[in-house]
C-alpha cells in the first residue's frame, strides 16, 4: 500500500488568522466597547496585556431551523438505574427532555461567548483611528540624523579606514605590470646562459651574468607598496528615521491638587506612554513636578508625594527646556510633552509660560498636550494657553477633563486622525 | 505465532517508527481483515495547527468566513483553559486519505491513531454506500480549493461584506441543501471552472424566463398558471440557486458552492456512530494483533488501553458530564457485539438475529459497514445485550403531561421499542424539522411560502426560525412566509418582509384573507 508521511509542523501555522480577523471585524462594536470599558477600569500600570471579551451568545449565533420545545419528544438515554416501564418522573429543572446534566459548571455563563483578545489586538482596538501627530515629520523628510554605510572605495581617506586587501591587491597588479618587461629579459638571459657550455668561462658568460644581476636588481627595486596603491573604505551618509522618543510628564503637585486629580492625570500619562511605546523602538520618560519650584523626580514620587503651597508653572517649563537642551537633542529624539494641572497659577507667571512655550519649547517638540483637570472651566492658565493654541495649532492641544471616564475620549480626541 | 522484535522501545515517536507501524498495520489490515483503503497521507501537525484544522470543520483549505474564526476562538479558549483536550487525529475523506496526527502523541498513541484513522475511517470512507454515492474522495480537495479561490475572487470584485452576508444566509440553510432521496452528481473542480461562465449565463436566462413580466391575457392568467413549484421542494438552497428572482450570477454560484459542501458532509452527519464505531473496533483489534505478534510491548498495550477506555467512556444520563450518547461507545459496542453474535450466539441472539447469528463475523461486519447508516444500522443490529450493557431506556416528554414517562427499559418488553426509538434519534429526517418550499407567488407579490410539517406537535424554535427567515429573505429578496402545520392545520405563520419578522396564528390570517 502506497503511503506518505509529511511533516507539516513548520508550515501553515495560523491558517485561521484570517478567519480570526474576520471575526474581530464583525464584532468590532462589541469588542471596542469592552476594550474602552477595560481601559477605564484597569489599574493603570496594567494596560499592556490582552483582555477577555464576552459577547452575548445570541449575537454570535448562527441560526438554523431547529426543533423547539414542546410537543411529544422521545429520547433514549444510557445508564438507567431504578426506572421501570411506566414510571413517571418529574421534569428536571431548567433542563429539557430529562437531560439532567446540561447546566454548565465551567464557571462561564452559557449566555456569553467568551474569548481572549491578545495584547496586540487589545492595543490595536484601543488606539484605533489614532495617529501620532507629526509622526512622519521626523522620518526621511527631515534628515537631521544620519547613519554611515559602506559605499565602495576611495583613493584618499584616514588611516583608520585603510582597506588592506584592496590596497595589496592593487600593489600586486602594479608590480606585475611594471616588472613584466624586466622579467622577460631575465628569462631570456637565463636561457642564453644555459645554452652556453657548462665549462665555458668566457667573456660572453661573464657579460650575461652581469646583465642578469642588474636585471634582478631592477625587479627588486619596484616598490612593494606605493602611495598610489592605497585604497580606503568609502563611507556615505544615509538619512535615518529617528526611532527614539522621550516623553515629559509635567504635573502640578501643589496643595490644590488632590490624589483624585493626580490619578486622573496618571491615566492620561499612562495612555500617552503606551501609545509612544508602540510607535518608537525606545521611549524614555522624564517626570517633572512643580509647585513654586520644579524638580525632576522618579515615577513613585511624581504620583504620590504631597506638597503644599502655591504654583508657579513656568518653573517646570523652564526645567524641561534645560533638560531637553542638555540631554535630548532634537536630531535624535522625538519629544512629546504632557502637562496636567488644575489650572491654577501665580497670576503674573502665565505670560512667562506663554513666552517659554512659544519661543523655546514648542519649536522643539513633536507635540505638547495640556489637560486641565477641574470641574469649573477657564482657569488662569487656560486663557493664556488658548493664545498659544492660536500660534501652534498643529502641535499644541488642550482639553478639560473632570471624570475618569473622560480620559479615554479626551485622549482619543487629542490624537485623532486629522484630515489632511 | 513467532514473536518478532519490537518496532520501537522508546515512548517517543520517530518517522521510521511511524513508517514501520503503517507497514505492519497495513499488512494485518489487508491480509487478515480485508480492509480496503485509499492510500494514506499522514501529516504531522502541532497543537496550533490542530486547532486550525478543527475550525475549518475538517476541510484542508476552507474559504474564509468569520464563523470559522469563531470556531477557532472557541476551541482555543477551551483548550488553553484545559476544558478540552484536542483530538489525537483528524481525518479527511479524500483520496489519498489525509490524516492529521498531533506531534504531542506518544509512540503508542500514534500507532493507535494510525490504526484508527488511516485504516478504520479510511476503509469506512471507501466502503460505506453513503460515501460512495454522495462524495467523490478524489475530487474534494480540488473542489474546495476551487471554492476558496472563487470566493476570494468574489470578495475582491463585490466586497467582503456582500460575500460575508451571503455566506451567512447560505450557512443558515446549509442543512436544507441536500436532496435526501436523489443521488448528487459527482463534483469536479475543473468541470466547475470550465462551465462556470456558461452556467452563469444560462442560469440567469432561465430565471429571466420564469420571472418574465410581459403579461399574458388576463383570463388565462387567473386559471392557467400552474402552481409553482409543482411539488413541494425539500432542497431549499437548490431551489434558491435556480429560482431566486434577483440574485446575481456570482451569488448563485456561491449558493451552489455551499450546497455542494453540504452534500459532501451529508454522509458524515448520518454515520457518526458507525464511522467512529468501525474505526474504534479496528484500532482495538489491530493493536491487539500488534501485541500478539510482539511488535509492541505490554507497556504500550497498557497505555493504549487507557486511551481506548477514555475514548469509549459513556457518562450516565444523570452525570454532570453527560452530553448525549457517545458515538464511540455505542458504535464500538455494537461492532464488537456483532462479532460475538457471529462467533458465540446465545439463544436470544438466534431469536433476534436469525440472519447472521453463527455466520462468518468478518463477512458480517463488512456487510454492515458497507450497506447501512446509523439509523438503519441500529434498527438492524442493536442487540439486547448492548441495550442491557448500556442500560438504555426511553422516555416520553409530552408537554401535555405534567411528568416525563419512562416508556421502555432494557427488558424483554422493551428491547424492540428502545431499538426503534434510538434508531429514530439518528434519523436526520426525524431529528431536523421538515421544511419544504410550498409555493411561490409567480404573478403576485413574488413572495415565497415555506411549510413546516410538525411531527408530534413539536414546534420550531421561534427565535432561530425568525432569524433564518431573515436570511431566506436576503436570498429571495421578496416577502417570505413560513407556515407551521400540524395535522393539516396551520398552527403558526411566520412572515418576513423588508423591515421585520412577525408571527400570527393561521386562523386570523385566513379570516383576514376571507374578508
Amino acid at each position: 500500500m502506497a503511503f506518505l508521511i509529511i511533516d507539516r509542523r513548520q508550515q501553515g501555522k495560523q491558517k485561521s488568522a484570517v478567519n480570526r480577523q474576520r471575526f474581530l471585524k464583525r464584532f468590532r462594536k462589541h469588542i471596542k466597547e469592552a476594550v474602552t470599558d477595560a481601559v477605564n477600569k484597569r489599574s493603570i500600570t496594567d494596560m499592556d496585556r490582552g483582555e477577555e471579551i464576552s459577547i452575548p451568545r445570541k449575537d454570535v449565533s448562527e441560526p438554523i431551523f431547529r426543533q423547539g420545545k414542546g410537543g411529544k419528544q422521545r429520547r433514549v438515554l444510557p445508564g438507567n438505574k431504578e426506572f421501570i416501564r411506566g414510571d413517571r418522573i418529574d421534569r428536571p429543572k431548567g433542563g429539557s427532555g430529562g437531560g439532567g446534566g446540561k447546566a454548565s459548571n465551567q464557571g462561564e455563563g452559557m449566555d456569553e461567548f467568551v474569548f481572549e483578545l491578545n495584547q496586540q489586538e487589545f492595543l490595536d482596538f484601543m488606539f484605533e483611528d489614532l495617529e501620532l501627530p507629526n509622526l512622519v515629520r521626523k522620518q526621511l523628510k527631515d534628515s537631521d540624523s544620519y547613519k554611515l554605510v559602506k559605499g565602495g572605495y576611495t583613493r584618499d581617506g584616514i588611516p583608520a579606514r585603510l582597506n588592506v586587501v584592496q590596497s595589496l591587491r592593487g600593489a600586486k597588479a602594479r608590480r606585475i605590470a611594471l616588472g613584466g618587461a624586466i622579467r622577460r629579459e631575465i628569462k631570456a638571459l637565463e636561457q642564453e646562459l644555459e645554452a652556453l657550455a657548462d665549462d665555458d668561462a668566457s667573456e660572453e658568460r661573464r657579460e650575461i651574468t652581469e646583465k642578469l644581476e642588474r636585471a634582478r636588481r631592477r625587479v627588486n627595486q619596484i616598490p612593494f607598496l606605493d602611495d598610489f596603491d592605497l585604497r580606503y573604505n568609502n563611507m556615505i551618509q544615509q538619512p535615518t528615521p529617528t526611532t527614539s522618543a522621550v516623553m515629559f510628564c509635567l504635573m502640578d503637585v501643589s496643595g490644590s491638587m488632590t490624589q483624585d486629580i493626580k490619578d486622573l492625570a496618571k491615566r492620561f500619562f499612562v495612555l500617552l506612554h503606551l501609545f509612544l511605546k508602540r510607535h518608537y523602538e525606545k521611549t524614555e520618560v522624564v517626570f517633572i513636578r512643580h509647585h513654586t519650584k520644579a524638580d525632576e523626580v522618579d515615577e513613585e514620587e511624581f504620583f504620590y508625594s504631597r506638597e503644599t503651597g502655591g504654583t508657579v508653572v513656568s518653573t517646570a517649563l523652564d526645567l524641561m527646556n534645560t533638560i531637553v537642551r542638555e540631554r535630548y537633542p532634537t536630531d535624535s529624539w522625538n519629544i512629546y510633552a504632557a502637562q496636567a494641572s488644575d489650572g491654577e497659577n501665580w497670576q503674573d507667571d502665565s505670560p512667562k509660560c506663554r513666552d517659554l512655550l512659544v519661543k523655546s519649547l514648542l519649536p522643539l517638540v513633536q507635540y505638547f498636550a495640556y489637560v486641565e483637570i477641574s470641574s469649573h472651566k477657564e482657569q488662569e492658565l487656560w486663557q493664556t494657553y488658548a493664545e498659544v493654541l492660536d500660534t501652534f495649532p498643529d502641535r499644541f492641544a488642550m482639553r478639560n477633563v473632570s471624570d475618569p471616564a473622560d480620559i479615554f475620549p479626551v485622549f482619543r480626541d487629542l490624537f485623532e486622525r486629522k484630515p489632511k | 505465532m513467532s514473536k518478532r522484535a519490537l518496532i520501537s522501545a522508546s515512548s517517543e515517536w520517530t518517522f521510521e517508527a511511524l513508517e514501520a507501524f503503517e507497514e505492519e498495520i497495513s499488512r494485518i489490515a489487508a491480509d487478515k481483515y480485508r480492509l480496503d483503503t485509499y492510500p494514506n497521507q499522514i501529516e504531522i501537525i502541532s497543537a496550533d495547527q490542530m486547532m486550525d484544522a478543527y475550525s475549518s470543520v475538517g476541510m484542508p483549505v476552507g474559504y474564509h468566513h468569520w464563523s470559522f474564526g469563531k470556531q477557532f476562538l472557541t476551541t482555543e479558549q477551551r483548550y488553553r483553559k484545559g476544558h478540552i483536550g484536542l483530538a489525537y487525529e483528524l481525518v479527511i475523506n479524500s483520496n489519498p486519505c489525509i490524516a492529521y496526527l498531533m506531534e504531542e502523541n506518544s509512540l503508542t498513541l500514534q500507532a493507535l491513531v494510525i490504526a484508527h484513522a488511516c485504516f478504520g475511517h479510511n476503509s469506512f470512507f471507501k466502503g460505506n454506500y453513503l460515501f460512495r454515492e454522495w462524495t467523490d474522495a478524489s475530487a474534494i480537495v480540488n473542489y474546495i480549493l476551487f471554492a476558496r479561490n472563487y470566493i476570494s475572487e468574489c470578495e475582491e470584485r463585490h466586497g467582503m461584506d456582500a460575500v460575508e452576508s451571503l455566506l451567512d444566509s447560505c450557512h443558515a440553510l446549509m442543512n436544507l441543501g441536500v436532496d435526501r432521496f436523489r443521488r448528487p452528481r459527482p463534483i469536479s473542480a475543473d468541470e466547475e471552472k470550465r462551465r462556470q461562465q456558461d452556467r452563469e449565463d444560462y442560469l440567469q436566462q432561465q430565471v429571466n424566463d420564469l420571472w418574465r413580466t410581459i403579461p399574458k391575457k388576463k383570463k388565462e392568467q387567473e386559471e392557467q398558471w400552474p402552481r409553482f413549484p409543482e411539488d413541494p421542494q425539500e432542497n431549499l438552497l437548490y431551489f434558491i440557486e435556480k429560482n431566486a428572482p434577483l440574485l446575481e450570477p456570482w451569488e448563485r454560484e456561491i449558493v451552489r458552492i455551499v450546497r455542494k459542501i453540504a452534500v459532501y458532509f451529508y454522509p458524515q452527519r448520518q454515520t457518526k456512530i458507525m464511522n467512529e464505531g468501525w474505526a474504534t473496533f479496528w484500532h482495538y483489534n489491530l493493536m491487539n494483533d500488534l501485541y500478539d505478534e510482539g511488535l509492541i510491548s505490554e507497556g504500550n498495550v497498557l497505555e493504549f488501553l487507557q486511551s481506548h477506555t477514555g475514548v469509549i467512556f459513556q457518562p450516565e444520563f444523570d452525570s454532570p458530564y453527560f452530553s448525549g450518547i457517545n458515538p464511540y461507545t455505542l458504535g464500538f459496542a455494537m461492532f464488537t457485539d456483532i462479532r460475538r453474535v457471529c462467533e458465540n450466539p446465545t439463544d436470544e441472539d438466534k431469536r433476534f438475529f436469525p440472519e447472521h447469528a453463527g455466520t462468518d463475523w468478518l463477512e458480517t461486519v463488512h456487510h454492515a459497514m458497507a450497506n447501512y447508516k446509523d439509523e438503519s444500522f441500529i434498527l438492524q443490529y442493536l442487540s439486547p445485550k448492548v441495550i442491557r450493557d448500556q442500560k438504555l431506556f426511553s422516555i416520553l416528554d409530552d408537554d401535555a403531561d405534567r411528568k416525563i414517562q419512562v416508556t421502555a427499559i432494557h427488558d424483554d418488553a422493551g428491547y424492540r421499542q428502545v431499538r426503534e426509538e434510538l434508531s429514530d434519534q439518528y434519523n436526520l429526517s426525524k431529528q431536523e424539522p421538515d421544511i419544504q418550499i410550498w409555493e411561490v407567488s409567480l404573478r403576485g407579490d413574488r413572495s415565497i411560502t415555506l411549510r413546516h410539517t410538525q411531527r408530534d406537535r413539536v414546534p420550531l424554535d421561534e427565535d432561530d426560525a425568525k432569524e433564518v427567515l431573515k436570511h431566506v429573505h436576503r436570498l429571495w429578496r421578496f416577502d417570505v412566509h413560513l407556515e407551521s402545520v400540524q395535522d393539516e392545520k396551520t398552527k403558526l405563520i411566520y412572515h418576513c418582509n423588508d423591515e421585520k419578522v412577525w408571527t400570527d396564528s393561521g386562523e386570523t390570517s385566513k379570516a383576514k384573507a376571507k374578508t
